[in-house]
């Protein structure tokens, strides 16, 4: 989903850690060094990348070129390949019934199947074409804040992981414990009695 | 702080009364919302509201939707001890409108529809676009982060229990 969507969703975090000097290029770097792969002729199911906001399909981080204002701007992309069950179990069949007649028995032993949907599996994927999904994202490196422009559990987890990896740099998913912990200018007083609150009963 | 996973499950509550506090005011004191948003002309439930009852183990989950939502059905489920766990809003300023939908676990934003913003000719728009949107967008987070401030301060007072409290069962009881 993207930033400029008419309608959006929002995950918003906060970034924890510094980033090393010189950020610009530490950034840049990290960008490179995880962008997203093509997997179209290959045997993966699945790549997890970043990707330029402007141009999605061919990444570019050289220069300034995900910074617009005092914003980085930047998107996560995921590739799957799905491959429908009914396309797989056609496949085992087939390869089954060679390798029985080559074999000339008339059953194969459980790893031997194993191993045979595994062969299909890996010739599939190879001739499978990936689906893109791409999820933009605004990092405010001044006030340590980020959006990411979905609210997708698995591409919230994605880009957490993709993150830590990328900018050795943590990020913290605001929801209400963290605005009322972090964000609230709360005395420590005060956070105790946060943490000992309870669910209020509205009815009597 | 209290590991991410704990502290979100815990507290998940916070968000549910805020939710129902927010709605108690755009109903009853929506002078106050004024007072911590000065560019806020109103403040609106819009088309959807998601409440949630916990009985026991069992849990009954009432999704009021469509653009005139019957809120009286809302205000039912809430004397049956539901908490309201999403809400959709209608932010106005002055001439321009902004909608969106509220989790109250997550605080998760989507379907935010922000005032039009110019269209993109050509590449040398992208820019400018880009900023409009930050800025539409960043207007309803500071809008909310504000308002649960003051939320927040309030739970944490003696005042929730004494004068918050009663108003919003009277609301609930009489409305």
């Amino acid at each position: 989903m993207g930033l400029l969507s008419s309608a959006v969703s929002i995950t918003r975090y906060t970034v924890k850690g510094e980033l090393r000097e010189p950020v610009p290029e530490v950034i840049a770097e990290g960008l490179k060094k995880n962008a997203i792969k093509e997997i179209d002729d290959d045997i993966s199911e699945k790549a997890v990348g970043w990707t330029s906001f402007e141009n999605p399909f061919k990444p570019d981080f050289e220069g300034s070129s995900f910074v617009i204002g005092t914003h980085l701007i930047f998107s996560l992309r995921i590739d799957k390949k799905v491959i429908p069950s009914k396309i797989i179990k056609k496949h085992f069949a087939i390869e089954m019934e060679k390798k029985l007649v080559e074999s000339g028995r008339d059953h194969l032993s459980r790893n031997e199947k194993k191993q045979l949907k595994e062969n299909v599996f890996t010739m599939l994927n190879r001739r499978a074409l990936a689906t893109p999904n791409v999820y933009d994202l605004v990092w405010n490196k001044e006030e340590a804040g980020l959006w990411f422009f979905s609210n997708l559990k698995a591409a919230n987890e994605e880009l957490e992981t993709l993150f830590l990896k990328s900018f050795d740099l943590t990020l913290i998913r605001l929801f209400p414990y963290t605005i009322a912990d972090l964000m609230t200018g709360l005395s420590d007083a005060d956070r105790d009695v946060l943490s000992k609150l309870s669910p209020t009963k509205f009815t009597e | 702080m209290l590991d991410i996973a704990v502290s979100y499950n815990r507290y998940k509550f916070l968000g549910y009364e805020f939710l129902t506090w927010l709605w108690f005011l755009t109903d009853k004191d929506r002078e106050q919302l004024n007072k911590w948003d000065q560019e806020l002309t109103s403040l609106d439930i819009g088309n959807r509201i998601v409440l949630e009852n916990r009985l026991n183990d069992a849990v009954e989950t009432l999704t009021i939707k469509g653009d005139d939502a019957g809120l009286e059905e809302g205000i039912l489920a809430l004397r049956k001890g539901s908490v309201v766990t999403e809400l959709n809003l209608l932010y106005k300023s002055g001439d321009h409108e902004w909608r969106f939908t509220i989790k109250g676990e997550s605080f998760n934003i989507s379907n935010l529809k922000t005032p039009e913003t110019g269209g993109i000719e050509s590449k040398d728009d992208i820019e400018g676009a880009v900023l409009e949107k930050i800025y539409l967008h960043e207007k309803i987070a500071t809008f909310i982060d504000n308002v649960f401030k003051h939320f927040i301060q309030l739970r944490i007072s003696e005042d929730w229990d004494k004068q918050v409290v009663p108003l919003l069962r009277k609301w609930i009881g009489e409305t």
